[in-house]
């Protein structure tokens, strides 16, 4: 934070003439200048204004074109009439109220023409085209991200396609303005480590996080929630690295529960895996874009995806809690309800599920269960997790008929307890399938908690999706639920 | 001019990394681009004569249509698939 400009011991008034209040206080700071009371006088817009000229002593006139004691001193109405002592502020008001001009100043009958009170104006300050350039001023000292200064004949966009920064959509440029807004939306200190961020295993900053957040087009009310999932890519559980580095099609899909759903204006309803929500699409591609970044993870670098999968430049979307049938992912996940919360999961997809004939749970549980029974391969069990969105139309069903998600999941794994012999290698006329000493057995789809459940979606399509999951456990993924901290 | 923020780790600096600078000319496809200033023309004939006498692959003369503006795309992207190196002559 840069030092506060020194300001003379007593009187000091902080006015611009683009204020009527200021202009009606001309009067008073010419009497005040009479009583040799007024020490400087600080102006925004104007070094002519006031006019003192009539005045028996002459203050020290300040011109704060660049707004520094304004800033530096939180003035945030004109005019403010701020009382200095060995240079620190003891007293101030601000706007006109006679009396306590009068009371302050020690100093009776102050303007006997004027009204007895007017509010005040803005400071300059503060106004909106402004303050996030100052506070970038003023605070970016704090900021240690590498200055980086593109050429004068540089567009901006390309200079930053140029350096790598982007995932082959335009990113936006991370200035100090833009980066000391987006720290705004934590209560988190810009220094405070995050992350240690894969492949590099690089130490990552909430200020990192934050310029990243700039980048992918968040907004700062959206930044608790990519920090969040940040911490939890960067667990041993989840595995990062791996899912990264894998072949597969996998990335981090994140499901946000908890009221900060509403209050940064996520979707949940019409198309929400899909485009056109700001914060579905920018949350997830924050984390991707720090993955690549500071971590340093780049397609046909570590990241060895054969096809990958277009969710992979950010998936995020928030359940629908409100219209649910059953308890919040969250929950079922360990979290109390109401908690915000972010899951990532290891998946890619959707794959459709179709069922617009079911009107009973069973029938459409069969039908579910017929659709996860392939999930990666129909013949390959327990290694592959999946995440099973269930859209308004078929949550109605169970619903209606007062189902749980504890029976859903219990019918499910009924349903999908696969007779081995024709999951072996070679059966079906299929080489792919597990070996033959596992035949003879009943084997689960899913592992234990490797399935699972959220609502979302439109009001209409009897249709739900299966979200695919990458290789779970020690070999690769375990789901993390984390508590979203502001 | 716009500053802003690194968002990587900072391990690599942060200018735009150059090509690979060729160690020889030997076997190597060279452009040379007149950009249409009077004259050019004879301090490039004088270079190809040079380049092909160390054993260049070939040289391919280009020019741009007028030295007051960038090269079109097209030009730019012709000089970069039929050459390995290009060199740009400004004369006056």
């Amino acid at each position: 934070m840069t030092a506060r400009p020194p300001l003379p011991d007593g009187f000091v008034a902080i006015v611009k003439r683009d204020c009527p209040t200021c202009e009606l206080v001309q009067p008073v700071l010419v009497q005040l200048a009479d009583a040799a009371a007024l020490v400087a006088v600080v102006t925004q817009d104007d070094p002519d204004f006031p006019d003192l000229s009539g005045a028996g002593s002459t203050p020290e006139r300040r011109f704060d074109d660049d707004l520094a004691i304004s800033y530096l001193w939180d003035i945030e109405t004109v005019p403010t009439l701020l009382r200095i002592e060995d240079g620190e502020e003891v007293e101030r008001i601000v706007g006109w109220e006679r009396a306590s001009w009068e009371q302050l100043t020690g100093t009776p009958g102050l303007g006997p023409d004027l009204p007895e009170w007017r509010p005040g104006c803005g400071s300059l300050s503060v106004d909106p085209s402004r303050s996030d350039e100052l506070a970038a001023r003023f605070s970016a000292s704090g900021l240690r991200s590498r200055r980086v200064r593109f050429a004068e004949l540089e567009d901006e966009f390309e200079a930053m396609w140029d350096r790598g920064w982007s995932d082959g959509l335009p990113v936006v440029p991370p200035t100090e303005a833009r980066v000391a807004r987006m720290l705004t939306g934590t209560t988190r200190t810009p220094d405070d480590v995050v992350a240690v961020v894969p492949p590099d295993l690089v130490e990552c900053t909430v200020e990192k996080v934050a310029v990243n957040a700039v980048l992918a087009g968040c907004l700062p009310e959206h930044l608790p929630v990519v920090l969040s999932a940040l911490e939890a890519a960067c667990t041993r559980e989840f595995n990062m690295h791996g899912l990264l580095a894998t072949t597969f099609f996998s990335g981090p899909v994140l499901v946000v529960n908890g009221p900060i759903r509403h209050r940064i204006g996520m979707n949940s309803g019409v198309n929400a895996l899909g485009q056109g929500n700001r914060a579905n699409a920018t949350i997830g591609r924050a984390l991707q874009l720090v993955v690549r970044n500071v971590g340093g993870g780049l397609p046909g670098g570590v990241d060895r995806a054969t096809l990958g999968s277009p969710g992979k430049v950010g998936f995020c979307f928030a359940e629908d809690e409100e219209g649910s049938p059953f308890t919040p992912l969250s929950v079922a996940r360990g979290l109390d309800p109401g908690t915000d919360a972010v899951t990532l999961f290891a998946g890619h997809g959707p794959t459709a599920i179709i069922d617009q004939r079911s009107r009973e749970p069973e029938s459409l549980t069969r039908s579910f269960a017929a659709v996860l029974r392939a999930n990666a391969h129909p013949k390959l069990p327990l290694k592959i997790d999946a995440m099973l969105v269930i859209s308004p139309e078929h949550g109605r069903i169970y619903r209606e008929a007062g189902w749980s998600r504890e029976q859903l999941m219990e019918r499910l794994g009924e349903l999908l307890l696969l007779d081995s012999d024709e999951l072996v290698q070679g059966a079906g006329g299929i080489a792919e399938g597990i070996p033959e000493a596992f035949a003879g057995l009943q084997l689960p789809k899913f592992r234990e908690g490797g399935l699972l459940v959220c609502h979302a979606g439109g009001g209409a399509g009897l249709f739900s999706a299966v979200l695919g999951g990458w290789v779970n456990g020690e070999e690769g993924s375990d789901p993390v639920t984390v508590p979203i901290r502001s | 001019m716009t500053t802003v923020l690194d968002p990587t780790a900072e391990r690599r600096i942060a200018e735009r990394a150059r090509l690979e600078r060729p160690r020889s000319l030997e076997g190597k496809v060279v452009g040379l681009l007149d950009i249409t200033k009077p004259r050019g023309d004879v301090f490039l004939d004088r270079l190809e004569d040079g380049l092909r006498r160390r054993g260049v692959a070939d040289v391919v003369r280009f020019a741009k249509p007028t030295y007051t503006k960038p090269a079109p795309v097209d030009l730019r992207h012709e000089i970069s698939t039929k050459c390995d190196l290009v060199i740009e002559a400004l004369a006056d």
